[in-house]
């Protein structure tokens, strides 16, 4: 039984998490840490947020019985929290609404973000027009390369994207370059982070802000069926839409929580992104928590096919999760994930996302031998991003 | 003062009235066995303490030249293992302290009561973990005193007087105070925020104080002996290290710029 769902006052999930960071790093995540405490317990904070995510992204969110998908398999029932409705086309949109509302409070007028996919640094982006707020996207000179259209964007909504050269060029390198950054100008940048990762208060604070999805869904589940599903299916790159999504169920010990790592080619360290295939716990950009690196304590190469699951760490919570096992993780190969969307796409006439093809692969794995049973998939993204993969790995329908 | 080399060599200068120089390089950069005759470049030069970088893949308070550093000694295949062995190999003629500047992640995968034990046996004096705040370094700091060693934390001008209290206890042999908010690198001038943590720190601890962080020149080096017990410079030797890399004149211009950096640290006790 999960006996931590909130960290301590560290922000310790059990072992993980907490504040690893050079000393400079401390005041300003005391600072935010404080600023979101205040926030948190005011009303009209909550009513402006409630506000936006309404009016502006597009919330609640459909949850969609994916019919033919279901019939075709056999087997359990498989329902969809559509996710990729939102504005922005993803979840991150939820986070980076909170975050920057918090920005404002605390009279910060520059913004800083990481992005891998591009997809994080689009929401940010787009936040930061909407404020008014100056922006500065870091993003890895590979992933500008692989993600042409997405640089477009941000640039398209008055952000500046920095390319970074250091390291591996991907999203790693792009949030230590914003940390290095944070930690310059402080005084008046904020740093809206990504994902439910980093020093505390970001994974709390990340996981708090995604809570949405799992509220929404539970309460729009129980009003279809009566009951609450019988698992959940959510992908885990850092973990921001799984944790959001998860969160509101652990309590509810009948419902199995399953998140989907990305398996990539294989199973051997620098071709996947699976941390409980091979990670081990460690510190990485301010974390504790599973992480995959070699015999020396280096932090490995990673690889997945969708760009927003390729990162070396798992978010705090999700570990302590795993530890306790309150939540199940497994992985799904690229090739899993490139089949389940063809699948979703012929049967339900919905694209994903590459990420949250992971999560729709796993569910369609199992489906076949649970019949009886009701699924709740998390469907954190759209797939417009995707395209050109889709196109690379999909040459007979690209004549 | 703690009974290593560090904290003696400290008690040393003190008394002396003179200022130590406190010499960061990356161990492995360009290879182990250059670190071996680059710390006694070093030496030469008139450096008191040599911090022994242990290179890490993700640096996140280090800046383009200490951070390019780290990169060309993974990639010649420097480990934690290889760092200590080095300092055994430096140990074998010098009794230079030294203190191994790391990042958490390395040292955890080695294990901690290994590493203590381990860098006892290669005659390390110390270890600073750049990334072990105090609220989660207990454990840490237990297990590398134990075995004889000093810990050394850093301070920061945003630093509260509860965090600079922790930081004086957890400390032993030096506290390093960072000069400014950011990260490595050499900077046009001192920081104005160097003075006020200096005042701020002893009133927390007698231990010898050591700034860094943006010191390039000898007018720096200057400006910090007047102010400080020791003056730390990384950047501006890695940057040496980085321009002279595979010519002869790499141990010595690595000498001359740390004689200059002595000599101007040196000026600031001399009125």
């Amino acid at each position: 039984m999960i006996t931590t769902s909130q960290p301590d006052k560290g922000g310790h999930f059990g072992p993980y998490g907490g504040r690893f960071v050079p000393e400079v790093l401390m005041a300003p995540l005391e600072e935010l840490e404080k600023a979101y405490e205040v926030a948190r317990q005011d009303p009209a904070f909550h009513k402006e947020l409630a506000d936006l995510m309404h009016n502006y992204a597009g919330r609640p969110t459909a949850l969609w019985e994916a019919k033919r998908l279901s019939e075709n398999l056999g087997g359990a029932r498989i329902y969809i929290k559509r996710e990729d409705l939102l504005h922005t086309g993803a979840h991150k949109i939820n986070n980076c609404l909170g975050q920057i509302l918090l920005a404002r409070r605390m009279g910060k007028n520059r913004v800083i973000a990481e992005t891998g996919a591009g997809q994080h640094g689009v929401a940010t982006a787009t936040v930061c027009a909407l404020f008014g707020m100056d922006c500065t996207v870091y993003m890895g000179e590979e992933d500008m390369r692989r993600q042409r259209l997405n640089v477009f964007r941000m640039r398209l909504l008055g952000a500046k994207v920095v390319g970074v050269t250091n390291g591996s060029r991907t999203l790693k390198d792009a949030i230590s370059e914003a940390m290095r950054d944070w930690v310059t100008n402080v005084e008046n940048t904020h740093y809206l982070l990504g994902s439910a990762l980093g020093s505390h208060p970001y994974p709390m604070m990340v996981r708090d802000f995604h809570s949405v999805i799992g509220k929404e869904a539970r309460a729009q589940f129980l009003e279809r069926e009566g009951k609450l599903p019988d698992t959940v299916f959510a992908c885990v790159g850092g973990g921001s839409n799984a944790i959001g999504m998860f969160h509101e169920f652990i309590g509810d010990t009948g419902v199995e929580l399953v998140g989907v790592e990305a398996g990539g080619r294989n199973l051997t360290l620098g071709e996947h992104a699976a941390r409980f295939a091979g990670g081990s716990p460690g510190v990485l950009q301010g974390c504790y928590s599973y992480v995959l690196q070699n015999a020396d304590g280096q932090i490995a190469l990673t690889h997945s096919v969708s760009a927003g699951l390729d990162y070396a760490m798992i978010g705090p919570e999700h570990a302590n999760l795993a530890d306790e096992g309150r939540a199940t993780y497994v992985n799904c190969s690229d090739a899993s994930a490139l089949a389940a969307a063809v699948t979703l796409s012929r049967t339900e006439g919905i694209i994903p996302a590459l990420e949250s093809s992971h999560a729709m692969a796993e569910a369609i794995r199992r489906a076949p031998a649970e019949k009886g049973k009701v699924f709740l998939v998390n469907l954190s993204g759209r797939g417009d991003k995707d395209i050109d993969i889709y196109r690379e790995n999909l040459k007979d329908l690209d004549e | 003062m703690s009974n290593t080399r560090i904290g003696r060599r400290f008690a040393e200068l003190r008394a002396k009235n003179e200022p130590a120089l406190v010499a960061y390089i990356t161990a492995g950069d360009p290879s182990l066995d250059d670190t071996v005759r680059l710390v006694a470049a070093l030496e030469r030069g008139g450096a008191d303490v040599i911090e022994l970088g242990v290179p890490f893949s993700d640096p996140i308070a280090d800046g383009p030249v200490i951070m390019r550093g780290a990169e060309r000694a993974i990639a010649n295949g420097a480990t934690l293992r290889g760092v200590l062995d080095c300092a055994a190999k430096i140990r074998e003629h010098s009794e230079v302290p030294i203190l191994l500047f790391s990042y958490l992640n390395p040292l955890m995968k080695y294990g901690f009561a290994k590493l203590a034990v381990d860098a006892k046996a290669a005659g390390v004096d110390g270890v600073l973990m750049t990334d072990a705040s105090v609220e989660e370094a207990e454990p840490y700091v237990k297990t590398i005193r134990e075995a004889g060693l000093d810990t050394v934390f850093l301070a920061a001008p945003t630093s509260t007087p509860e965090r600079l209290a922790l930081v004086g206890r957890y400390s032993s042999g030096f506290v390093y105070l960072v000069s400014r908010t950011g990260v490595t690198g050499e900077q046009q001038q001192l920081s104005a925020q160097a003075l006020p943590l200096v005042t701020a720190m002893r009133a927390h601890t007698d231990l010898p104080l050591a700034v860094g962080f943006g010191i390039a020149k000898a007018a720096d080096a200057e400006a910090v002996g007047r102010l400080a017990d020791g003056v730390v410079v990384g950047s501006a030797l890695v940057r040496v290290i980085e321009k002279y890399a595979g010519t002869p004149e790499m141990e010595t211009k690595l000498e001359e710029l740390t004689r200059e950096l002595k000599t101007g640290a040196l000026q600031g006790r001399a009125r």
